[in-house]
């Protein structure tokens, strides 16, 4: 069955449709991740968009046990080409299954490249998923355009909290659509894990005394996790050490006053340059953002840059000044993408005076 | 860090002549490095024996040396130029072999000359079996179990205890020299002595077998600050067991999750940072496909064969980056060349597919085993980039030039299912087709996987393949189904044989409904940022983003291919020269060309880059985007040649001479008309196209007799037939593929053979030199030593062949180069044959003549004369130095090849001795090649009755240098008889101690074979000549490169007085 992908500037895509054969819009974004495509699918962060793989030969090792979440998120899926046949000796099924059982629209056969380009070079679209050839653009491109991701974060968060054991220290770690490799990586190192859903006050945190605070990625528009905010200007105002990431790290410069906006087209991808201004050295980072951190607006005397992407020289990491608290706009947890900001993790162990 | 301002005058080693094993890879490496080098105002002071190189332009180097690579030289050059750094990891496992011979013997300390780029220490960590071993240890990287063995007794105990098989590495060899798989004690002593003896240190790794896991790749780069980035990785779809350069290579890995890529990534960064790499380093895994189980197969601490493919895949100079590291710069200081926009800290993401395939040499040795092993036997390769992987492996395919364009083009059809499953265990380069052919006969992906190891996804893409096959061929030709077979590249031909309609037609049908090549950009960042270099592959149904453009004057340069034997890197300076030229004369310049060895496929020689199959209907896709003014094909080799025709009927015009002209030269009847008019002898001949009208002709003209195909090159398929069995014999090989050209029949001169190249503007002409070869006719140009000046012409034949080279350029309207064979029998010159392109000879005689011949040549084809450009036309006053440049083998990585010299080419590079003095120059030449001698002053002479006259001056010239003769009986009666000593020893076939055993106890230095002439039928020479070369014995098969021997070793012990030829100037 034909499929297409139609943007908000008009432009149509034409291809296969495979999983879903629901209408959809959504944000549509593009991720050049060689590999990990199962990870991206089911990264929290892409909920309310629709992701483009630029790398065409997608599905090659099947689904594996490496999901980042319970299920996959983006609501729309363009591919160049999905493999007939997986083959991995972990493969449990075929991709072309995993979009159908998890009513995903995905559309294969559309050259990924020029889409990818128009992104590039008009930003960030919306668009629509539909199996109709009958489609009026006319009618379509208010909807389109109407189209916000709102609060997903309430979507993607877990409901209730979970605790995953460890002998080390104890850290809050609040869901705001975690990736599970975070809860994982310092489960590893020997931290035991309370898992809060998005919207736990900062006093029921902060009762449950943690040693410390790690606040997570997740989906949206940070502007639009008002509450969460007001939340997290408390967390600052305690002792306690918090390491954030992504959306956290964006949450915590609006709670601090700074400001975000949002990028052209964003960074989503596993070979991204981050400069560690304090050693100058540089780390290929997994990224999957689409607002950054405004370095004008930044307050030197509440946090300074810590980390700059040396492609692009947005921010990446602040470090609170007079506080135990650094936040990265990257993914030291990568899943998918390159570990080599894990480091980033035993700093946060050390932060909360090492290794009980 | 920034640049590193001690840093003044670097010396750059480069990497010798082309061998297997290290290829054309190490020019682009080099030449690219310098050239950063330059642009950072650094003095590049240049080494390398290899004359055929561009990175031995004085354009390139400031100061260039092509003397041989050895120790020696090298202290003589160091001491003269007073560099003050070294840089050893461009020029190969030969380069970083000196590097370090320099380090340790204390000679750099003493001269306060500096190792750049990784150090000694590192080198050493990575390169010595133990010490690599110890670190990986240390930082819980794992290997294969394995043990350093210095003697075959403790590699048998230690096998023992880890069990068969198990794989045999010598350590510091070149594409794995002298390794494999040992299944049984019997296999293991064979090849563990034989690589005790080549490895350079007497050591060999034995180690547990991983064959049949997944062989993964990494190319990372690190700066001394520690920043660490993975250029690219890729996956070989021959399981590990095949060495990396012959097998089939993909990138990026295809059948690799995220868990296992980033694991084989954080590993490798891991190792580099623990061996403190400065610049780029390969690491090699072996990866269980049934678990995360790993191991380290083997670190390279410099540029190498993959890190070109690398950074032709992705677009990344890593050669570049490598150079700028070792000025002390750091990643993120170095601009991304390719997006202008970021910088070298990043990692390449494709978005596309790259294929490699090996360009092996089974058609030159027809008789060598095609069996692949850990031990490298191809000569090049070729790479092609596309949208999925079906059409990558599909156009790869096609720019083999093997007569390869499907899954049908070698035929298995008919095996049995039974052979089919046999043949499979069978590991050679035609596997890929055996599964094609398995899979129609109904075998299942499973039993596949089962026998060969090669993943199942792999095997799924073949089927694709296979299957298209079988729908073009039943079903009827939908638009929807030509789409479709354009999209995994199945080009007209196929489609037309499988069909069976016309190709014209499929054609016309592709171009009716718009299914035309689109072409798309290599970025280095899958589009996330704009590109600024015009560098594009072909696709189809996508849209195209090769940018117009309509300058005043457009020219297609087209490539010259894989590097095979015949056609070496030789026809890749010459295509980047004549860029140049054109660029300097303000022509947009466009390369087509699918080596990602070479200069000339680095994205910034031309102003476009086309990385694709140099096929009719692909370079006609190019020809409908970019519409160039003209084309160039005299450079590019036969490859180029063959496809004037189709360029004319593309509308596109052939700039110099026309293909008219060359149809001249080539085609006997036309080209006999030449020589008619032009009163020029030749050996009287006639044309063929059967085996019968052969043997017609040689009984008319008398035995012997050459016999040779038209339109190739390297002499492929030419051999001296002495009678009819042999005509029948010749002819069957060379119609093995079916012949567009008559094979032609000529008698058989001998004498010496005299080549030229000239320019030639249409009136006038320019010889920059002419070159003499040491051997007889009868021996392929290629293969022969060649010396300029010609040292034993008289006038009257240097004035013949001025002059008959005049009227034969003439004749032929040559625009551009002209080459011509000679032969000059007693003071006669007669024509061999007559070439109006570029030759292998051109970049030797442009550096010693300091005449920029492909300069001069393009200039002449877009209007200049020879004399507007300021060369007084005719022979060109002779250089102050004698040149000789000495052809080198392979053959010991060949096994079954027969080396004997003779008309068909069989060598892979070469090397140039050059001095004031002739004997000092050849003293030079030889030392290039790794001819060192004496050593234990004990030789064999075995020669036929023809030769044995002769063969005595030989041997005194021997004796006199104090050797001890050993010849086989009838041989050493004669040199007995004739008053020189030789003792008598048995033959191969008679009882011990024979020939064989005197080889084998590695007291010979030397073996002087001359075969029965017309292939040797016994057995007894061929097998001392392989035994000789397997074991590393010199072993010549002509008494004229004996005498040539014989007098360089007279004269050695002189001093070497190195040559700046960026000095040399015409007078």
């Amino acid at each position: 069955m034909k499929s297409f992908l139609i943007l908000e500037d008009g432009t149509v895509f034409e291809g296969q449709n495979v999983g879903s054969t629901q209408d959809v819009i959504s944000e549509i974004v593009f991720n050049t991740s060689m590999t990990g495509y199962l990870e991206v699918l089911t990264d929290p962060s892409y909920a309310g968009q629709a992701v483009v793989m630029t790398y065409p030969l997608i599905g090659n090792y099947g689904i594996t046990p490496d999901m980042e979440s319970k299920k996959p998120w983006p609501m729309g899926y363009v591919v160049r080409e999905l493999s007939r046949i997986p083959s991995n000796f972990r493969s449990e099924g075929t991709i072309q299954d995993f979009l159908q059982k998890n009513n995903i629209h995905g559309i294969t056969g559309i050259d990924t490249r020029a889409l990818t380009k128009i992104l590039r070079e008009k930003g960030t679209m919306n668009g629509l998923f539909t199996v109709n050839e009958n489609y009026n653009l006319d009618e379509i491109i208010p909807k389109l355009k109407e189209y916000h991701t709102g609060d997903v974060v309430s979507k993607v968060t877990c409901k209730e909290k979970s605790i995953l054991k460890g002998n080390g220290k104890k850290v809050a770690l609040l869901d705001l659509g975690a990736k599970k490799n975070i809860a994982k990586s310092l489960n590893e190192r020997g931290c035991e894990v309370v898992i809060y859903p998005a919207h736990t006050t900062a006093e029921e945190i902060l009762n449950s005394n943690p040693d410390g605070i790690m606040l997570s990625n997740g989906p949206g528009d940070p502007k639009d996790c008002k509450t969460i905010i007001e939340e997290i200007k408390k967390l600052y105002n305690s002792d306690i050490p918090i390491f954030a990431i992504c959306l956290g790290h964006q949450l915590m410069a609006l709670a601090t006053g700074a400001d975000t906006h949002k990028m052209k087209y964003g960074h989503r991808g596993g070979n991204h340059p981050v400069k560690d201004l304090a050693t100058g050295r540089v780390y290929i980072s997994s990224q999957n953002h689409g607002y950054v951190v405004d370095t004008d607006t930044l307050d030197e005397k509440i946090a300074k840059p810590a980390f700059v992407n040396v492609n692009d020289g947005t921010n990446e990491g602040l470090s609170y000044v007079g506080k135990n608290i650094f936040t990265v706009q990257f993914h030291p947890e990568a899943c998918p993408g390159p570990q080599d900001s894990s480091y980033l993790f035993d700093r946060f162990i050390d932060m909360m005076g090492g290794e009980k | 860090m920034p640049k590193n301002n001690a840093i003044k005058k670097v010396l750059v080693i480069g990497s010798g002549p082309i061998v297997i094993g290290q290829a054309a890879e190490f020019d682009y490496a080099g030449t690219q490095a310098c050239r950063s080098l330059k642009e950072e105002g650094i003095e590049v002071c240049l080494v390398n024996s290899n004359p055929a190189t561009i990175m031995t332009d004085k354009e390139i180097a400031d100061q260039v040396y092509i003397e041989p690579l050895d120790l020696k030289v090298l202290k003589e050059i160091i001491i003269k130029e007073k560099p003050d750094s070294i840089l050893p990891t461009l020029g190969g496992q030969a380069g970083l072999n000196l590097g370090m011979e320099l380090a340790e013997s204390g000679f750099l300390e003493e001269h306060n000359v500096k190792l750049i780029g990784t150090t000694a220490e590192t080198i050493f960590k990575a390169e010595d079996r133990q010490a690599f071993k110890d670190t990986m240890e240390k930082i819980g990287e794992p290997v294969a179990a394995s043990l350093v063995v210095k003697n075959v007794e403790d590699g048998i105990k230690f096998t023992n205890t880890i069990g068969y098989p198990v794989v045999l590495r010598p350590a510091f060899t070149l594409g794995g020299s002298g390794g494999g798989i040992a299944n049984n004690e019997q296999e293991l002593v064979d090849i563990l002595t034989n690589g005790l003896r080549l490895s350079r240190v007497g050591e060999v790794l034995v180690e547990r077998c991983i064959a049949g896991w997944k062989e993964v790749e990494y190319e990372v780069m690190r700066d001394a600050n520690g920043n660490c980035i993975t250029v690219c990785n890729m996956e070989n779809i021959d399981p590990v067991g095949v060495h990396t350069g012959d097998s089939i290579v993909v990138a990026p890995s295809q059948t690799l999750s995220d868990k296992e890529y980033q694991m084989l990534r954080s590993s490798a960064l891991n190792i580099i940072d623990e061996l403190k790499i400065t610049g780029g380093c390969n690491v090699q895994y072996a990866l269980n496909p049934d678990s995360f189980e790993y191991c380290v197969i083997e670190v390279n601490p410099r540029v190498s064969r993959s890190s070109a493919l690398a950074s032709k895949a992705t677009g990344y100079p890593i050669a570049k980056v490598t150079a700028k590291i070792a000025l002390g710069y750091n990643l993120d200081e170095i601009e991304n060349a390719i997006t202008k926009k970021t910088y070298a800290s990043f990692e390449p993401m494709l978005d596309y597919c790259v294929v490699k395939i090996p360009r092996l040499p089974f058609d030159k040795f027809i008789t060598a085993k095609r069996t692949l092993t850990t031990q490298m036997k191809a000569t090049g390769e070729v790479m092609s980039i596309c949208d999925n992987f079906e059409g990558a492996l599909m156009k790869a395919i096609r720019s083999l030039e093997q007569h390869v364009d499907s899954m049908r083009s070698y035929d298995f059809t008919k095996l049995s299912k039974e052979e089919l499953l046999e043949q499979l265990k069978l590991v050679d380069d035609r596997r890929i087709w055996v599964i094609a052919e398995a899979l129609r006969k109904g075998i299942s992906y499973e039993q596949i996987h089962e026998i060969t190891k090669i993943d199942l996804w792999f095997i799924d893409k073949i089927a694709i393949l296979v299957e298209m096959e079988n729908k073009l061929e039943k079903e009827e030709l939908t638009v929807e189904l030509l789409k479709e077979a354009k999209r995994i590249q199945f080009p007209d031909n196929v489609i037309a044989e499988l069909t069976k309609i016309d190709e014209e037609k499929i054609r016309q049908m592709r171009y009716d409904n718009n299914i035309v090549a689109a072409f798309k950009m290599v970025d280095t960042c899958a589009a996330e940022f704009e590109a600024e270099t015009p560098y594009y592959y072909s696709v189809y149904g996508s849209e195209n983003e090769a940018v117009e453009t309509k300058p005043e004057k457009k020219v297609l340069v087209l490539g010259s291919g894989p590097i095979r034997i015949g056609q070496g890197v030789e026809f890749d300076y010459c295509s980047v020269h004549c860029t140049w030229a054109f660029a300097k004369e303000g022509w947009e310049t466009v390369i087509v060309n699918n080596n990602p060895e070479t200069v000339s496929t680095d994205f910034d020689i031309a102003d476009k880059l086309y990385f694709e199959p140099l096929t009719a209907e692909d370079v006609e896709s190019i020809v409908n985007i970019e519409k160039p003014d003209g084309a160039v094909v005299q450079f590019g080799g036969q490859t180029a040649i063959k496809l004037t025709e189709a360029l004319m009927k593309m509308g596109v015009e052939i700039l110099g001479t026309k293909a008219e002209d060359v149809d001249a030269a080539e085609d006997r009847e036309l080209f006999d008309e030449i020589l008619e008019k032009t009163q020029i002898p030749r050996a009287a001949g006639g044309t063929v196209f059967t085996a019968d009208e052969a043997k017609e002709v040689a009984n008319r003209l008398g035995y012997p007799v050459l016999v040779r195909p038209s339109y190739v090159l390297g002499g492929q398929g030419m051999q001296i037939a002495f009678n009819d069995e042999e005509i029948e014999e010749y002819m069957g090989i060379i119609n093995r593929y079916a012949q567009d050209h008559p094979i032609l029949v000529d008698k058989y001169l001998q004498g010496k053979e005299i080549e030229v190249d000239a320019v030639c503007d249409g009136e006038d002409i320019l010889i920059p030199g002419i070159m003499e070869h040491i051997e007889r006719t009868g021996v392929h140009s290629g293969d022969s030593i060649s010396v300029y000046p010609a040292p034993t012409i008289t006038d009257k034949v240097r004035d013949t062949i001025v002059e008959y080279t005049k009227r034969l350029a003439k004749a032929l309207h040559v625009k551009g180069l002209i080459n011509i064979q000679f032969i000059d029998m007693d003071d006669e010159v007669y024509v061999i044959e007559v070439n109006p392109r570029s030759s292998r000879t051109v970049p030797y005689i442009s550096k010693v003549t300091g005449i920029p011949i492909v300069d001069l040549a393009t200039k002449v084809i877009l209007g200049e004369t020879i004399k507007s450009l300021g060369y007084e036309p005719g022979l060109a006053p002779t250089a102050d130095y004698i040149a000789i440049k000495m052809p080198v083998f392979s053959f010991e990585k060949l096994r079954g090849a027969e080396i004997s010299l003779g008309p068909e080419m069989k060598s892979t590079g070469e090397c140039l001795g050059i001095a004031k003095d002739f004997n000092e120059a050849l003293y030079k030449a030889f030392l290039g090649a790794g001819v060192v001698l004496p050593k234990h002053k004990q030789m064999i002479m075995t020669v036929k009755d023809a030769d044995k006259e002769e063969a005595v001056g030989v041997a005194r010239r021997f004796a006199n240098l104090g050797y001890k003769i050993y010849a086989t009986r009838s041989t050493a009666k004669y040199l007995n008889d004739n008053g020189i000593e030789a003792l008598r020893i048995n033959k191969i076939s008679q009882e011990s101690p024979n020939v064989m055993d005197l080889i084998l106890g590695h007291k010979i230095d030397l073996v002087i074979d001359t075969p029965t002439q017309g292939g040797d039928k016994s057995r007894d020479g061929f097998l001392i000549r392989r035994n000789a070369i397997e074991t590393g014995v010199n072993c010549l098969t002509s008494l004229d490169t004996a005498n040539a021997l014989a007098r360089a070793m007279e004269t050695a012990n002189g001093k070497l007085t190195p040559v700046d030829i960026a000095k040399v100037k015409n007078a």
